[in-house]
């Protein structure tokens, strides 16, 4: 077969949908690349003002189209307040106080948050209550928390298999690992119980593309990547991943348009920005593992797949016992997984980013960016604050990538537009502003 | 039973005299709220009579009407599907009835994860009679988003629990000769391979799925998809991927094309870095896409693979730069 005669002569779905994009994207790039220079700096300019108002808006109302969200209100209060947080800014003395106690209102007296009062409560809406509550800060946010109560739902939702249910009866997948795991860390309430099985749940679901799926069997997808990666760091087992094809998996995922795809031959979408990009900002963590096992795996070529070894409760089957550590030294044996959260940032970034930092900021500023305030998936898409939340988070970890100590700030040719574009930095493993996380771990770690 | 028909004019709850005997119970959202959201009047009022019931546990024929009001005002509801569940079983209700409500409300909001929890749920409780019915809802559902992630999951599902593998991998090839930039189709495809009790897994299958596999990158090297299952065929197995010449083969027949070679270049470079022996047509192959630019210098075709990535692939230049950092210095 001659290759060049082969190619399908009626575009497919996937090719047809793939080039709209592609031309709506590239409109815009022409254009900017077409204006002066003042004018491409005025287009990099991250509209703070509307940003903040649309957010501050929508914390005091919300129209009646958004009842669809009715069981995800805490999800919005953090989507809000992560973004006001991540833009600089705080909020009025009066705004924390009535967050404080609504979010209390959906926290059920059995423990874990609920869509909304009255309603049960939920793993992913208790992960949103939790970061919202330690983005308010404050000891009347913390304290607000019924921790006791909320590792008894913790392990109601956990299952033999190693996975967690999403609520009483509910589904299982690899964001229920994630959530539950993510707010047991960040509350100082992980223990052996809960971890047990987790990383053997999660290994199941990384498939033979290297991203990691909902479900065993399921398709790789980057929002679920971000999830099992950051829950292997927490409960530290990440090794036994395969992360040398992780990597390639998740760095061929930034595509031409500059933003990152959730799935092969999927579209491009700014909520990947952060799902993706954060899985990549794990990863440049973790350089010196992912070097061991790609080591590993030129030497003895033989050798089955890291994914495939025996099966041992904390992963250090065969040769692969660099558990990720403080201080980075190669410890075998059980990881200090009470501290996995807290020492993942004071671990330096040894390398530079493997993704595009300065075209994905193109591409969260030029196509996601609603100038009247918000920010979408892409163009001819509407604003939300699902996708301002996780641009702006993408945004900030771009602007942060180069740098190589968690207290320098970057330097401005790092930072795409002017230098006023610079967001506050955040914990990559639990997407909080790393200032409040700070404070929460202190609180939540030191004085208990 | 649970119709949930609009059309007609809506006859709100308190003037209905069926629900008389019930007094509505509003949501406490406290004297401040924040994200409060302006429900519609009817919006508010089958909540407020859904908490009701939810609370008193009322298990009656009414209540499981109600949480069909309810879930049609918002599918995303879970704590109105949980108590429905806990109806339908009460009032041991035909389960195949219930089926044609959750059709009715994926069509409406098919990405919503309670809708395909509850269908799961129901199929379950059904057990192997309802397999055709599953098979033929996903396959609804995927001929309008064949890339439907939920969908997907639920087939799956269906296969593991319930059976109908036979037809499952022409199935698979039906959707990729329609598009074959169909990842989600490939996946399906590998999860029959390594999965259907029929095929005897991926050792068995081997041969003839790569065959078919290298046919489509032949025919379309610029396709990610068929190139990451053609690398999964042999997950478990890097000896065989690095020793079978289809591989290395269908890398130098489109390195050698000199176009779409990305994939291709990658691939040869996984394959170098994993024990393989390049003969010279795999280094003239590489040394043919050199551009005058690149430095001439190197001897090491794998440098060489690196440095034509990093010139050809720039989004991702830092990463071959990285992979070029791990690779053995040449004397
Ligand atoms: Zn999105």
């Amino acid at each position: 077969m001659d290759p060049s005669s082969c190619s399908p002569i009626t575009p497919t779905v996937t090719q047809r949908d793939q080039w709209m994009v592609e031309s709506q994207v590239f409109e815009i790039y022409q254009l900017f690349s077409s204006i002066p220079q003042s004018a491409q700096s005025l287009m990099l300019e991250l509209q703070r003002d509307n940003h903040i108002s649309y957010l501050t808006k929508s914390l005091s109302y919300l129209p009646p189209s958004f009842s669809v969200l009715d069981a995800n209100r805490p999800w919005l209060c953090y989507w809000i307040i992560h973004s006001i947080a991540l833009l600089g800014e705080s909020l009025h003395y009066h705004i924390q106080h009535n967050a404080i106690h609504f979010l209390n209102r959906c926290q059920d007296p059995n423990g874990g948050y609920a869509g909304g009062p009255g309603q049960m409560p939920h793993l992913a809406t208790t992960y949103a209550a939790v970061n919202a509550l330690i983005t308010l800060g404050g000891q009347k946010a913390f304290a607000s928390i019924n921790r006791d109560k909320l590792y008894g739902f913790l392990r109601r939702m956990k299952q033999p298999n190693g996975g967690f249910r999403m609520h009483d009866e509910g589904e299982i997948d690899v964001r229920a690992c994630y959530t539950a795991i993510s707010v047991a860390s960040v509350l100082n309430i992980l223990d052996d119980e809960l971890i047990q099985n987790v990383g053997d749940y999660i290994l199941s679901c990384q498939t033979y593309e290297g991203g990691i799926a909902g479900e065993p069997g399921a398709e790789a997808h980057g929002g679920y990547t971000f999830c099992g990666l950051a829950a292997m760091v927490l409960i530290g087992e990440v090794n036994r991943l395969d992360l040398p094809r992780l990597v390639d998996w998740v760095v061929f995922r930034q595509g031409k348009e500059c933003g990152f795809q959730g799935r092969t031959n999927k579209l491009v979408d700014g909520c990947y920005s952060f799902w993706q990009g954060g899985a990549v900002a794990l990863l440049q963590r973790l350089y010196s593992v992912v070097e061991e096992q790609m080591a590993e795996a030129s030497q003895v070529s033989s050798k089955p797949d890291v994914s495939e070894e025996q099966k041992s409760p904390y992963g250090t089957s065969g040769d692969a016992t660099c558990h990720f550590t403080h201080g980075g030294t190669d410890k075998p044996g059980l990881a200090d997984f009470k501290n996995s959260g807290y020492n993942f940032i004071n671990e330096w970034r040894e390398r530079d980013p493997l993704f595009h930092s300065i075209a994905l900021q193109q591409y969260i500023l030029l196509c996601s960016q609603e100038q009247e305030g918000g920010l979408r998936d892409k163009p001819g898409k509407r604003r939300d604050h699902y996708h301002t939340c996780y641009c702006l988070s993408g945004l900030s970890l771009c602007q942060y990538s180069w740098s190589k100590n968690p207290d320098s700030p970057p330097l401005p040719k790092v930072v795409l537009g002017p230098y006023s574009n610079l967001l506050e930095p955040i914990h990559p493993l639990y997407n909080i502003v790393l200032e409040r996380y700070h404070e929460a771990h202190e609180f939540f770690f030191v004085e208990s | 039973m649970s119709s949930d028909e609009g059309e007609e004019e809506r006859v709100p709850l308190r003037a209905r005299p069926e629900w008389s005997d019930v007094t509505p119970v509003p949501q406490d959202d406290g004297p401040d709220p924040v994200v409060p959201i302006k429900y519609t009047e009817e919006f508010a009022e089958v909540m407020s009579y859904f908490r009701a019931i939810y609370l008193s546990d009322e298990r009656s024929p009414r209540a499981l009407t109600l949480t069909a009001e309810a879930i049609h005002f918002n599918a995303g509801n879970y704590t109105v599907w949980h108590f429905r569940r806990l109806l339908l079983e009460s009032l041991k209700v035909d389960l195949h009835t219930e089926l044609d409500f959750v059709e009715r409300m994926a069509i409406a909001n098919s990405k919503n994860y309670q809708i395909w929890h509850h269908r799961r749920w129901v199929a379950e409780k059904l057990g192997p009679k309802a397999r055709n019915d599953e098979l033929d809802f996903t396959k609804k559902i995927l001929s309008i988003d064949a890339k439907h992630y939920h969908a997907w999951s639920h087939r799956q599902w269906v296969l593991q629990a319930l059976g109908g593998w036979e037809d499952e991998l022409s199935y698979c090839s039906e959707l990729l000769e329609a598009d074959v930039f169909n990842n989600s189709a490939w996946n399906q495809r590998y999860f029959v391979v390594t999965r259907s009790p029929f095929l005897g897994g991926l050792e068995a299958t081997r041969e003839s799925e790569v065959l078919y596999t290298v046919q489509a990158i032949i025919a379309c090297p610029e396709n990610e998809s068929s190139w990451r299952y053609l690398r999964g065929l042999y997950k478990g197995d890097t000896t065989s991927w690095v020793n079978d010449p289809q591989v290395s083969a269908v890398c130098l027949k489109i390195l050698n094309s000199k176009s779409n070679y990305l994939f291709a270049l990658s691939t040869l470079l996984d394959l170098l870095c994993s024990g393989f022996q390049p003969n010279q047509e795999f280094r003239d192959a590489v040394e043919a896409l050199k551009t005058s630019d690149l430095d001439k210098e190197d001897q090491d075709i794998a440098r060489d693979i690196c440095s034509i990535l990093e010139h050809v692939d720039p989004i991702r230049a830092n990463y071959w730069i990285w992979r070029k950092s791990l690779l053995p210095q040449t004397a």
